[in-house]
């Protein structure tokens, strides 16, 4: 059979299959979202977005009591959502093979925070395994089902950005043979977790962990590889490759399952090697591991935060640095930016001419915090605009400016709706604007709840949005279309005004699902006054020219959406005619 | 063979890494070992981004260092700036001379910067003006495979390879244009070797 090139997620997808995992479930999030879309290509499969990854666990742990095998994904953050049913699976453990990706964001290259994992398996009491590349992927996910059915519980592999996004060559295994389903087994004293039964299933735990401690000395997910013994090294998934790279001739522990640990073998690697030291990112779960089973561990000069690479581990290791070139510079930064055409723009446009305290969350809105419209004040984790809003508003509000809770759609309904019914309950007030831009637009336009959109195309119900916010008891409510500039303000501007909580509805479609184009806008040179406040919009298609400072309008990537000619008091954004090709910038 | 890595570099929505999965493919059809890393997410949103293909008898690490990229290939002359410090003293710099300038220059909270195209010049750069030569083919966005043809004249894959996968890989009604995109692309870079 040939080799494929896959990508770690969809290598993960593959192995699940294989391993005849009928049921996926998660709620996408970047490094894990291919893992569920690839998944969900395969023949015979189901699979869902649910709303948050706590519900996706759910709905997995059900798929197990019913006896089959289950793919959930998340990102790092998704799993402090899935927490609370995470921990108590450990205690019931499993029928059917239940396995969780979860995808870590060292270096936060699309994350608010980096956390590692591993740190849950040890408080959870579960199993985590660590693939180096998309061949491990695929065979640690197989493994993982095998290891989940063996010893009752559920099972994590845990990918970084350099798995989950790194593409290598592949050797698919063969196709799944499903057994049919088991005959359902009523078996409270294992699923029904009141404290009488809890306390049993606790020891019951402690029994299976002591036995997959023994199986960690046996696996072969764990491997030494003994080169040179000056120098022995432990290390797991992307790390390895770096250390490889970096340390041709240095014994190796290559940790396959990072938890729990083969206390016996990491012991006997280290009085096998002069000095032993733990190479790993963002975190020193590994390190302090290693030290707890009574292990000195050498203390190396290693940045302790964000990626490794294998040059960072050379330096640390007293290799001279590579020549690299002079040329030295000093370029502008490029931050992401909000598309020609997004209906996001004016909302935060008006927002700042409202002067308001904005209370943020997360999606591509969040980068309504960037120049020129910076106009957020917090972004926390999801869903929580609407609670810290609630809680300005309860510490005093903030001296004359409007406090306002910013959400997008799919984030209000993984998070917001609770915080909402919260701020109801208790009386409070604020406003509350939901960007329904019909779509997960930041993680590449997934379907939700508020789109009615699944991710098999299955037929579907789409919320009605404005039915649920009036049901949870909310009596102030509007929806606004985002790209009329005067209805933003004047919303902002009425709602802003009273004490009585109200919720608007901002509704456009994500300027990325619009196939069609309007023509383009140009600058009417004589009737530009250089005011420069079409520039505040931060459209990637206007700029300020150089030398007149008049704006211009770049026709090859304006989308006609009109947003700048409403703010223009001059009239002097005017149509042309179709598009142009793209002329890049002079810069001679 | 040693590895050979290759840093592609751009700003999100140029094509960095459909074209990185041409040339994964084709080093996987010579039969070598190779490694694509590449970030999506936020700065997918007309961010600055790179991806990395290495490729070889046995390639561990995915990503690489400054110092350490013996081909680089500029989608856009600043994020081409941006990276030089990671081509090797005697490894090879591709640049699409056109421009795209980051948002802080577009407000004009930055000043524009200038004289980036002669400091790469002076760098040994090969510039192909990509995006002219895909509106020559007519299709602008086949701009990333006018750059693999221009990349594919230094590296050791047959030409009939890179015509197979590019086949295999786009649009069936755009074949004939990326074809001749890939085409144009090295021709312009044999020119802009002959005049270095």
């Amino acid at each position: 059979m040939g080799r494929t090139l896959l990508s770690g997620n969809e290598a993960v997808a593959r192995g699940a299959w294989e391993a005849g995992a009928v049921v996926g479930v998660g709620y996408p999030g970047t490094p894990s979202t291919e893992t569920l879309q690839r998944f969900a290509r395969h023949p015979g499969v189901y699979a869902e977005w649910a709303p948050n990854e706590k519900v996706a666990l759910e709905v997995a742990a059900g798929v197990s009591l019913a006896g089959r095998r289950s793919l959930v994904a998340m990102k790092h953050v998704g799993l402090n959502v899935a927490a609370d049913p995470l921990f108590t699976l450990a205690y019931t453990g499993v029928r059917g093979g239940l396995v969780i990706l979860v995808a870590d964001d060292p270096g936060m290259h699309s994350s608010q925070n980096e956390q590692d994992s591993h740190n849950y398996a040890a408080f959870a009491r579960v199993p985590i395994l660590d693939p180096s590349d998309s061949q491990e992927a695929l065979e640690f996910t197989r493994e993982a089902y095998e290891i989940s059915e063996n010893y009752d519980v559920p099972v994590l592999i845990r990918s970084t950005v350099r798995v989950s996004h790194t593409k290598s060559l592949v050797e698919e295994g063969p196709l799944p043979h499903l057994e049919p389903q088991p005959a359902y087994v009523t078996e409270p004293s294992k699923w029904v977790m009141m404290p009488a039964m809890a306390k049993l299933r606790r020891i019951d735990l402690d029994r299976r962990m002591v036995e997959l401690r023994q199986f960690a000395e046996e696996t072969a997910l764990n491997r030494i590889e003994m080169r040179d013994t000056s120098v022995g090294i432990v290390c797991a998934g992307a790390c390895y490759l770096h250390v490889r790279e970096a340390l041709p001739d240095a014994s190796v522990f290559k940790l396959g399952m990072p938890f729990p640990l083969p206390a016996a073998g990491l012991a006997k690697f280290a009085s096998s090697v002069d000095k032993l030291y733990v190479i790993e990112e963002a975190d020193d779960f590994l390190t302090r591991s290693v030290r707890s089973l009574g292990i000195t561990v050498e203390t190396m000069p290693m940045p302790t935060v964000g990626e490794l690479s294998p040059g960072a581990i050379r330096l640390a290791f007293g290799c001279s640095a590579p020549v690299t070139r002079e040329a030295d510079f000093s370029l502008p930064p490029r931050p992401p930016l909000m598309c020609p055409g997004c209906p996001h723009r004016p909302v935060f446009y008006s927002l700042r001419k409202a002067r308001a305290v904005v209370t943020g969350d997360i999606g591509c809105y969040t980068l309504g915090a960037l120049k020129p419209l910076a106009a957020m004040d917090s972004c926390v984790d999801m869903g929580a605009s609407i609670g810290m809003a609630h809680g300005v508003e309860l510490a005093g509000g903030t001296a004359e400016r409007p406090v306002v809770a910013v959400i997008g759609d799919s984030t209000f309904a993984h998070s917001g709706i609770t915080s909402l019914m919260n701020t109801v309950y208790n009386g409070g007030g604020g406003t509350i604007a939901i960007l329904d831009n019909r779509i997960t637009a930041m993680t590449g336009h997934q379907g939700n709840p508020m789109n009615g959109i699944t991710l098999q195309e299955r037929r579907s119900h789409e919320v009605d949005l404005v039915g649920l916010v009036k049901a949870l008891g909310v009596n102030r409510l509007q929806v606004v279309d985002p790209h009329d500039f005067a209805a933003c303000e004047r919303v902002f501007a009425e709602e802003t005004a009273t004490d009585e909580l109200s919720v608007i509805i901002f509704r456009a479609p994500c300027a990325l699902l619009l196939k069609e184009k309007d023509d383009p806008y140009a600058v009417d040179e004589d009737a530009c006054t250089k005011c420069g406040v079409c520039i505040k919009l931060g459209c990637p298609a206007i700029s300020k020219d150089e030398h007149t400072s008049r704006a211009v309008i770049d026709t090859a990537i304006c989308v006609g959406c009109g947003q700048c000619v409403q703010v223009c008091r001059f009239d002097a954004i005017v149509h042309t005619g179709p598009a142009c090709d793209f002329k890049g910038a002079d810069l001679s | 063979m040693t590895v050979t890595t290759v840093m592609l570099c751009g700003v999100g929505g140029q094509g960095t890494i459909m074209a990185a999965d041409l040339l994964a493919k084709v080093a996987a059809a010579a039969g070598l070992d190779v490694k694509l890393s590449e970030v999506h997410g936020m700065s997918q949103r007309g961010g600055s981004v790179d991806t990395v293909v290495r490729f070889g008898d046995e390639v561990f690490s995915p990503v690489t260092d400054p110092g350490m990229v013996d081909h680089l290939v500029g989608f856009e002359l600043i994020e081409a700036m941006r990276r030089v410090h990671y081509v090797k003293p005697e490894g090879r710099l591709l640049v699409n001379p056109q421009a795209i300038r980051p948002l802080p220059v577009l407000t004009g909270e930055l000043p524009t910067p200038h004289g980036l195209a002669a400091i790469l010049a002076d760098e040994g750069a090969i510039f192909i003006d990509a995006d002219e030569l895909a509106c020559e083919v007519g299709s602008p966005k086949s701009a990333n495979v006018v750059l693999m043809g221009a990349l594919s004249l230094g590296l050791p894959f047959a030409e009939e390879s890179w015509r197979e996968v590019i086949a295999s890989r786009v649009p069936a009604h755009t074949i004939e244009s990326n074809l001749r995109a890939f085409e144009l692309g090295r021709r312009a870079c044999r020119e802009g070797e002959c005049a270095l």
